[in-house]
């Protein structure tokens, strides 16, 4: 039966005995503690006139009341660390899902650039989700799943889980992340297998790719610590819009014209001083020529042609 | 009142008048009842926007406020119960009025740095109204202050750390001054182990104020750096690491908790013997357990931090000592129990609300173990299922502690005795009220729900509904029972010397006592909970 406390992830099962074993032990003490509170309230009430008894302890009585709940307590630890420890341990083949958590919204990054709003995943498949923050902390819960955990920026944090149930279940940020703290919801969706697999085909490639060969030299070599990507300017010209743009670079000669097509990007990698696009300074990059091998470089320019094309 | 007068001799509140008499007393009851009144002005105040918080969640979306004023109200509702209301609490209202009487001395140990000490409050306490006030947005980024929220945010984060800061001044200078009273003011005879119960935890709490109260400020200054001159302590972008905050963060506001709580505990133990006309049931089982809260206290910080990626050895570690911690805890209440057993059982007030204080504190303990609990904690973790955990122990264990220890003690402080039956009704709504406003959150919480949430999904309606309603029923019996003390401060009947028949120090003196508490000091030939003639009737 399901109700508004059911699980369906493999690891609710485990989780929820704990929650039973602690409850009903806490629900028989707090219920024998009151009843006995009364009894004596009233047994030994005042009205009734009777001397009270003048004994001031029992060691063997503290040794009882000492060593049992002590007992107890540690069997609700045994139970509560047994039940967590697969959260910690990973399935090795698990489908990994990268979550990013910014203020207010959380966004699923399948790879090759498909992101999601909400998180759909296929029924009875180990799922590893990867936690990043782009600003404040986060915190990605999935009740039905019984899982929760931090999104701290600067930390490397995740989760797992394996749903059992399909269907539709809340995801909500319980770090308070500011203003829209309590909209920062979004959907967790445990469909089949073949569906999956269609949703992601279908789903659209809306970020940066970072399978592409030419990408991966780039990072390699730590183009982007000079480069960046989005326009900025660092210490060389930014990437961003370079495959067939128009440049004013200065040479030996003076400033002259360039577009940039693969023979001026090739030159620039391998003689990156000849010239210098304006603006920028002189001698700051030395050559790449003993660096990048084979084809290395024609991945590098196939690469930003595909950028450009792709606009 | 002439007619009294007449005949009582001088006592502590007319020996002299007027305002400045009261502003400049060192006179540790004088200094009490300063701390008495400006923690219940901030207590109604923070009373009032839970109350206007739960009005909000009385239906999903927005009801009567904006998410900022929300966020923000959650926010200072927590500070102001938090570092003005429930950290002082108690130590600072009964502590210093009933310490030194109750180990024989004629004052504390440092007069002057104790009045010092309340104007350190006062001044912590009106930068924090400030905060609210001053130019821009109230602060928002709750009591707890994470970064990299707090550090980046635009509101007036940095005057409301700056009020916690010096607030926690005059914590140490407080817990400093009792120490030093507890080692050198005990009357001739009072050995240690002769000293009653509420002068115990105030020892285990004071330590615990001079030992992690420097922790929490020199964090906050280091925000405050944070945020002034950009240095990257815990920002990650100014290099610094959120998490080592947390940490920081814990390592004092778990100890604070029991700052909050063991006190309730020693107020108490006063209570049930008094109330049994019987010896305390295991005394040093009581004094030891208080001691074992203190030490163990500092190890569990961690259990605030499950979920934020800690690694599996030290969520562990912190799940196998916050169950440790619960023992003595357990110890206490057991022993409690016992002292009632046998008893002459006269169920007044100060009994009520002692009792009230088992019940909610027990349920409050409970759930921490289901927090404490790795697994369950993953699911109960910042939901509203730790909001009542935290409200049944610091409101149904310090707040029904300390309202146990003002009906207890009001005839002793003024003089007067208020209503008994009057007492009796509010307890009856307050308590139900209580537990109609936080039980609900148990089981909302256990479903999900998240806490610090402005709007929520309707599945949870019907559990908001409910302990909204029970926030009404808690604000009535708040007034009830508020409206009792305050009726009868100067109307109530003359209380006689001992209206409980108490053993304790503070019951062999004069309602109210004299200014220097004792014409003579009083030697002390036993212990402190012995009945020669038990009353029965």
């Amino acid at each position: 039966m399901e109700t508004a406390f059911s699980g369906a992830s493999n690891l609710a099962e485990a989780v929820d005995r704990a929650f039973i074993f602690i409850f009903s032990i806490s629900f028989i003490f707090t219920i024998g503690i009151t009843a006995l509170m009364i009894y004596i309230v009233i047994h030994f009430s005042r009205k009734k006139g009777k001397v009270p008894m003048q004994f001031t302890g029992n060691t063997k009585l503290e040794i009882v009341w000492t060593v049992i709940p002590l007992i107890i307590v540690l069997m609700m630890f045994y139970y509560g660390t047994i039940a967590f420890t697969p959260m910690r341990r990973v399935p090795k083949d698990a489908m990994q899902i990268k979550v990013i958590g910014r203020m207010w919204v959380w966004s699923f990054d399948y790879g090759d650039g498909k992101i999601s709003k909400d998180l759909v995943v296929p029924f009875n498949r180990d799922v590893k989700l990867n936690l990043y923050s782009a600003d404040v902390n986060h915190g990605l819960f999935i009740p039905a799943f019984r899982v929760k955990e931090d999104v701290i920026p600067g930390y490397d944090n995740y989760l797992w889980f394996r749903p059992i149930v399909k269907g539709e279940f809340d995801i909500f940020c319980t770090e308070y992340c500011g203003l829209a703290h309590s909209g920062m919801t979004a959907k967790a969706i445990v469909v089949d297998s073949l569906d999956f697999e269609k949703w992601l085909t279908q789903l659209k490639a809306t970020g940066i790719t970072p399978d592409d060969p030419g990408m991966k030299i780039i990072k390699a070599n730590g183009c982007l610590t000079c480069h960046s990507l989005d326009g900025a300017k660092i210490v060389g010209p930014s990437f961003k819009g370079l495959y067939g743009s128009k440049r004013a670079v200065i040479t030996d000669q003076g400033e002259k014209q360039v577009d940039a097509f693969d023979d001026y990007i090739k030159r620039s990698v391998i003689d990156p001083n000849i010239e210098v696009v304006k603006g920028f300074n002189k001698g700051l990059m030395q050559s790449y020529k003993e660096v990048l091998k084979g084809d290395d470089l024609d991945k590098i320019v196939d690469y930003f042609r595909k950028q450009s094309e792709q606009k | 009142m002439n007619n009294s007068s007449q005949t009582a001799p001088l006592n502590y509140l007319n020996h002299k008048t007027g305002l400045w008499s009261w502003l400049s007393s060192t006179d540790h009851k004088r200094i009490g009842l300063l701390y008495l009144y400006s923690i219940t002005v901030f207590f109604c105040t923070a009373a009032v926007l839970g109350l206007l918080m739960k009005i909000e969640k009385i239906a999903p979306g927005e009801t009567i406020m904006n998410a900022q004023t929300y966020n923000a109200m959650f926010s200072i509702h927590g500070i102001i119960m938090i570092f003005i209301v429930v950290i002082p609490g108690l130590a600072a209202v009964f502590g210093n009025f009933f310490l030194p009487i109750m180990i024989g001395a004629k004052d504390v140990a440092f007069p002057k740095l104790n009045l010092f000490s309340w104007y350190i409050y006062i001044t912590g306490a009106c930068l924090g109204l400030y905060s609210q006030f001053a130019h821009g947005h109230s602060p928002d980024a709750g009591w707890t202050f994470y970064v990299p929220y707090s550090a980046e945010v635009n509101s007036n984060i940095v005057i409301a750390l700056t009020a916690a800061f010096v607030l926690g001044f005059a914590s140490i200078l407080t817990g400093l001054n009792f120490i030093v009273t507890i080692h050198r003011m005990r009357a001739p005879g009072m050995g240690w182990f002769r000293m009653p119960l509420f002068p115990w935890s105030l020892y285990a709490t004071a330590w615990i104020q001079i030992l992690a109260t420097p922790i929490i400020g020199i964090t906050l200054l280091m925000v405050i750096a944070e945020r002034t001159l950009q240095i990257g302590f815990f920002d990650p972008a100014l290099g610094g690491d959120p998490v080592l905050y947390q940490h920081l963060f814990w390592i004092y506001s778990h100890p604070a908790v029991y700052v909050m709580i063991l006190p309730a505990m020693g107020v108490v133990s006063e209570i049930f013997p008094t109330f049994s006309q019987k010896p305390i049931f295991g005394y040093m089982p009581i004094v030891f357990s208080s001691l074992a809260i203190a030490l163990v206290g500092y190890f569990v910080w961690g259990h605030h931090m499950f979920t934020s990626g800690m690694s599996y050895q030290a969520r562990w570690f912190f799940s196998l000592l916050t169950f440790i911690v619960a023992i003595p805890s357990a110890i206490k209440v057991f022993n409690w129990l016992s002292t009632m057993y046998g008893g002459s059982i006269d169920l007044k007030p100060p009994l009520l609300y002692a009792i009230s204080f088992i019940f909610l504190f027990t349920i409050g303990g409970f759930t921490g173990l289901t927090l404490g609990s790795l697994a369950t904690n993953i699911q109960t973790h910042n939901t509203d299922f730790v909001v009542a955990h935290f409200h049944y122990i610091i409101f149904g264990g310090m707040g029904f502690g300390f309202f146990a220890g003002i009906h207890y003690w009001y005839p002793k402080m003024y003089g007067r005795m208020y209503n008994i039956r009057w007492a009796n009704i509010a307890w009856g709504i307050l308590f139900t009220g209580f537990n109609v406003l936080y039980f609900p959150m148990f089981i909302i919480g256990l479903q999900g729900m998240p806490r610090r949430y402005f709007d929520y999904d309707p599945k949870f309606q019907t559990g908001q509904i409910i302990s909204s309603i029970g926030a009404f029923i808690l604000i009535i019996g708040l007034i009830g029972m508020l409206s009792n003390l305050i009726y009868h401060r100067r109307r109530g009947a003359i209380a006689p010397a001992n209206p409980w028949h108490g053993v304790t120090l503070e019951w062999q003196i004069p309602s109210p006592p004299p200014h220097e508490n004792f014409d003579e000091v009083p030697v002390i030939t036993r212990d402190p909970y012995v009945f020669d003639n038990p009353v029965i009737k």
